[in-house]
């Protein structure tokens, strides 16, 4: 049925492959340079009806993808189902909340505190759920996710269903001033984060970590008999999203300034799932240009007011019929159809 | 290096599939665990490499008892497994795959290239798929792949689980020959099999699983021979 095959990722990837050093460093200069011009762009097709374009740059769009990029580790690459991927942003706005209110600390004082909480979490939730697989461990997660948000409505010393405010914002980087009024200084930190995370991902991919996950996707067992750890490498994956998500959560909660339990429902887990899944689960790039969509969509159609998330799951649904494997699929190569011709040829039974 | 199980006994549930197993493995020989499906022939096999828990006995492996390690510490040790259905990474080119079976080795980089040409010599047809996707080989080629990523472990001990199934008959012949080949080169072997005949002929010594236990144990030439046997597994009670 889907024959629609412009294939932008293959001829994107050939295009990179051929390309020299320097072309390559340009070319990512030039993207990487067109990210941080983005909030000085002023395009009537773009601006969002309700809030600033550059609030939207902000949040959903670059904390989305931010989000998407952490739980592909998870999803995408090692094949694990999180439903619960909210709560480790949770952790992270929290502990910036808290301890912005409580303590003279500031915001790269506790991104780091934040950043770990989120990743002992990680390991907390992960050691005794990941000897589960499948539809199983999504459960568990989804149930964790809850747990989390429903322990700060209950819990009054930090605000309950109030939530914290008054968070401290960070302080100012030289001429950039991190106030409630501009956006684009939180907008350029996190584009500088989430390169940041792009980068130690690819770099984490290409190596033994990235075989690993790879492996453990494609069959658990055999990834054993290949002498890997994999309760170990699945703890990793689980650990090092819920630090991605941890950034974005100390982030998001220095920008906003007030929290509440309610921003951290279950419909953020599965809005970034969708992100994952709609881009083309395990393709880095895929993943982003979801987290984009998915994000910047319903904010643009926010005009359609009370029919825009219709629309909006209208559109979800055409797109993932025409595009099962999502916009920009990973490469796919385990779902080949063998080539029975050239088995043939060579002849199966033939001794060599 | 010897591999010893002794006594063994697991569990799926409540449900024991296998009932006080003793099976030893003599370094250099090739011994073969026959029996008809469901007698438990790959269970043993996936608890003797880690995937399945024992529920009691042990797996001694050089003297040392095995039978609580993580599966992926026994490859450590020198058990490498081809597991049922081959197993191949099918998202992974062969060489990929191949380099999955070192992914344990402290020193894979150096043994890397000796090793590969190790595994393309007993299989050439692998070095003419080298960048094929492992899920688009045939079937004698996955299994040539999956006993070929198994050696690049350097295992002291193989474990071949069914190398024979679903394969032409052409290509059966071919892998026995080249499972002889590997252990005339020093690998121990542990193999399981349904094709009886073959495994008979080229093992040292086997053993006949019947759900759960062992009922015979012999040497390889002698069960050939044996009427019980040919009738059972041979399939020469039916002509």
């Amino acid at each position: 049925m889907s024959n629609i095959s412009f294939n932008l990722r293959d001829r994107g990837a050939e295009f990179w492959d051929r390309s020299p050093r320097w072309r390559r460093v340009l070319i990512s200069l030039i993207f990487i340079g067109l990210c941080y011009a983005l909030p000085f762009l002023n395009n009537p097709i773009l601006n969002t009806p309700g809030s600033d374009f550059q609030s939207v740059l902000f949040y959903p769009v670059g904390m989305y993808v931010m989000m998407a990029i952490g739980l592909n580790i998870v999803v995408g690459k090692s094949g694990l189902l999180d439903l619960g991927y909210v709560a480790f942003f949770a952790i992270g706005a929290y502990t910036m909340a808290i301890l912005g209110t409580k303590t003279s600390l500031n915001f790269w004082e506790i991104l780091p505190i934040g950043v770990a909480l989120a990743m002992l979490s990680g390991v907390l939730l992960g050691t005794p759920t990941l000897r589960l697989r499948g539809d199983y461990l999504a459960i568990v997660t989804l149930g964790f996710g809850e747990i989390v948000r429903i322990f700060a409505v209950n819990t009054d010393a930090i605000g309950g269903s109030r939530g914290i405010a008054g968070i401290p914002t960070p302080p100012d980087i030289f001429k950039a001033k991190f106030t409630i009024l501009d956006p684009k200084p939180y907008y350029w930190l996190l584009l500088t984060f989430t390169l940041l995370i792009i980068w130690m991902v690819r770099r984490l991919a290409a190596r033994r970590p990235g075989r690993a996950w790879d492996a453990i996707r494609q069959d658990d067992d055999v990834a054993q008999l290949m002498g890997i750890n994999t309760r170990r490498s699945k703890v990793w994956a689980f650990v090092l999203g819920a630090a991605v998500a941890g950034v974005g959560g100390v982030i998001y909660a220095s920008q906003i300034l007030s929290i509440v339990p309610d921003q951290f429902s279950l419909n953020i887990s599965i809005m970034i799932l969708a992100c994952v899944v709609f881009g083309g689960i395990g393709n880095l790039w895929g993943v982003i240009f979801g987290a984009i969509l998915l994000s910047f969509t319903p904010e643009r159609i926010r005009f359609l007011s009370q029919s825009r998330i219709l629309v909006f799951g209208i559109a979800l649904v055409v797109m993932m019929n025409l595009r099962p494997d999502g916009i920009l699929p990973k490469k796919k190569r385990e779902h080949f159809e063998p080539n029975w011709d050239h088995v043939e040829e060579s002849g199966e039974g033939e001794i060599k | 290096m010897r591999l010893e199980i002794k006594d063994l006994h697991v569990h799926y549930g409540k449900i024991e599939a296998i009932k006080g197993v003793s099976v030893v493995v003599n370094e250099g020989e090739i011994v073969t665990l026959i029996g008809a499906n469901g007698a438990g022939k790959t269970t043993m096999l996936k608890t003797i490499s880690g995937i399945r828990p024992v529920s009691s006995g042990q797996i001694l492996f050089d003297g040392q008892d095995i039978s609580k390690m993580p599966a992926h510490e026994r490859v450590e040790l020198g058990l490498s497994q081809a597991p049922e259905g081959r197993g191949i990474f099918p998202g992974m080119t062969v060489l990929e795959n191949l380099e999955m079976g070192k992914y344990h080795r402290k020193d894979r980089k150096s043994e890397m290239k000796e090793d590969l040409d190790k595994v393309y010599h007993l299989f050439p047809r692998l070095l003419e798929r080298i960048n094929q996707a492992g899920g688009t080989l045939s079937g004698g080629e996955q299994q040539m792949l999956a006993i070929g990523r198994a050696l690049m472990a350097r295992p002291k001990v193989l474990l071949l689980d069914e190398p024979s199934m679903g394969l032409a008959p052409l290509m059966i012949a071919n892998i026995f020959r080249i499972i002889t080949e590997i252990n005339n080169l020093g690998t121990t072997i542990l193999l399981v099999e349904q094709n009886a005949q073959q495994a008979l002929q080229r093992a040292h010594r086997a053993y006949v699983l019947e759900t759960g236990n062992v009922v015979k144990e012999a040497k390889a030439s002698d069960l050939l021979n044996d009427p019980a046997v040919r009738a059972a597994y041979l399939g020469v009670g039916a002509h």
